[in-house]
């Protein structure tokens, strides 16, 4: 089924501090931009899929997405896997053009959440709604990133892995985002500039932590058969996996997760390894995270990630270069659509798109969204070429 | 950083909000004990609450007593707070405890300086009134011989 969907086009609204555009508005200026991409027209797209948004109450988010970009869908369906949706989209739609439903879905998220209130209501927002468990995890008052420093903690603790090390992945992936134009934060730091900023739960200082911005992605999936009327290079679906052991992180063993079995699966649906992967694009809410999930994906051993991420490893021009758009430490993190732009950049560098960032000759792409607290995980393996 | 307007009334915390499933545990709590789902087919302890065993899938499951001892699986400190109300408290300890029953619970670490909170200190429960209805299990060190 995989290597009959392919991606045909992709699309960002302008990411970061965009006061002057709302949700539904941010999430129109990406599908425009990827009907563009595509060379198709609104009223080419028979399928839709979105995620909920954090910043209002909408009920049905896919049909009030549709009615407002006046899509008449064939298949329409809200994703909410968390931080995983943009990765499971894709899967989505490929199973829905493979089932004959639909020809075409416009994939579409994003939001203004750092314009629609302040950021500390965004930050209390996201403490209090859902990651953590409303009756016995709100009431001790953790912030998301608690959550995560206790992986980064008990990480630490079985394998020594060093404050040090974390601040490498926050220095190799604010470096991708200096070479995005419509990254949030493009200005490079240094390990010492981690390590000295402001402690928000130890061990994660707030360069360890995701930022907070406006803006949406969007891409469009359909058949390899359609695709051949377009202008643009399809990128094709070569496998994809899913995993979840735990949905609240108070419960549960810390260092390792759902992701060994959603890559796992996407390796074997695809028939690869991690040795053919060319560029990694993987979820980056918190620099522990990239660590976790190194060692899950099977890119190193467990407790190995620290050391994996050491010395320029997952930066451009590295062994492995991982998120290379600046991911949602740098270039962005608008919320659920997040870890969509993952997507897209796996796509840009397939396609030989990605400007100063491309790695050169990428026939293979990871990517990997994580949803809750490392709680579920999508893992999506992507291709220049159809699979053989 | 803004914090939004001052408030002049007294920021409440987010408090649980008992329900069907989980009023046992918080009456207990009411009178200081701690209490979580025990399996009556294959005797496993699991928290947080759940309908089915994760063991062995069984729904014949029974409130039954803790002995409040565990130790740290994983802790952090806080350094900014979530919203106003835990303001006054920063730096606060949020930890995942170990219990000596087998399950993890989030927690905060009382009567002790955060600088000295290690993983796999012993610790034992002790309970915080937050308001009539909903008392707070806490854990504070405990001496290994305790």
């Amino acid at each position: 089924m995989n290597q009959y969907a392919v991606i045909v086009g992709i699309g960002e609204s302008r990411v970061g501090k965009v006061g002057d555009r709302s949700a539904l508005q941010l999430q129109a200026d990406a599908a425009q931009a990827a009907l563009a991409d595509a060379g198709l027209k609104m009223s080419d797209i028979d399928g839709l899929l979105t995620t909920p948004v954090r910043v209002e109450h909408w009920n049905m988010p896919a049909g009030v997405v549709a009615h407002h970009l006046g899509v008449q869908p064939a298949y329409l369906s809200t994703v909410d896997l968390a931080g995983a949706s943009g990765a499971a989209m894709i899967h989505q739609a490929a199973m829905a053009v493979a089932s004959g439903q639909c020809s075409t879905v416009l994939c579409v998220a994003g939001q203004n959440l750092l314009s629609h209130g302040t950021r500390s209501t965004a930050v209390r927002k996201m403490a209090e709604g859902g990651s953590a468990h409303p009756q016995f995890e709100v009431p001790y008052g953790p912030l998301v990133p608690s959550l995560y420093a206790l992986v980064a903690q008990r990480h630490m603790h079985e394998y020594g892995t060093t404050p040090e090390q974390l601040a490498e992945v926050a220095v190799a992936i604010r470096h991708h985002a200096s070479l995005n134009p419509n990254a949030h934060k493009r200005e490079p730091i240094t390990v010492h500039d981690v390590l000295s900023s402001k402690m928000i739960t130890s061990p994660l200082h707030i360069l360890d932590c995701a930022i907070v911005s406006d803006g949406a992605a969007a891409a469009i999936v359909t058949c390899a058969e359609r695709a051949r009327d377009l202008p643009g290079k399809p990128v094709h679906l070569l496998g994809q996996g899913y995993g979840l052991r735990h949905s609240h992180i108070g419960d549960t063993e810390l260092t390792t997760t759902g992701a060994v079995d959603s890559g796992l699966d996407a390796f074997r649906s695809a028939g690869l390894t991690p040795a053919d992967i060319d560029v990694a694009q993987i979820y980056d809410c918190f620099t522990i995270t990239v660590i976790v999930e190194l060692e899950d994906l099977g890119f190193c051993h467990k407790g190995e990630g620290g050391s994996f991420v050491e010395g320029g490893r997952i930066a451009l021009g590295g062994e492995l270069p991982v998120t290379t758009h600046g991911g949602l430490l740098s270039a962005g993190h608008p919320g659920l659509g997040g870890g969509f732009f993952h997507v897209l950049e796996g796509v840009r560098q397939l396609r030989g798109h990605a400007g100063p960032r491309q790695v050169p000759d990428a026939k293979v792409a990871l990517v990997h969204g994580n949803g809750g607290v490392i709680s579920v995980h999508c893992t999506l393996i992507l291709g220049a070429e159809a699979k053989a | 950083m803004s914090e939004g307007p001052v408030m002049n009334h007294v920021v409440e915390r987010p408090l649980p909000v008992p329900d069907a499933a989980t009023e046992p545990y918080w009456a207990a709590a009411r009178a200081h004990r701690l209490v979580m789902p025990r399996c009556l087919e294959c005797d496993h302890f699991h928290f947080y609450p759940r309908t089915l065993c994760p063991q062995c899938g069984s729904a014949r499951l029974e409130w039954s007593a803790c002995t409040g001892n565990g130790e740290v699986y994983s802790f952090t400190v806080v350094h900014r707070a979530p919203s106003p109300a835990f303001a006054p408290d920063v730096p606060y300890v949020v930890a995942t405890v170990a219990l000596d029953e087998g399950p993890h619970l989030m927690t905060n670490l009382v009567n002790c300086a955060p600088a000295t909170v290690a993983i796999g200190l012993p610790v034992r429960v002790v309970f915080r009134r937050a308001s009539d209805e909903i008392t707070l299990p806490m854990f504070e060190p405990r001496s290994e011989d305790a």
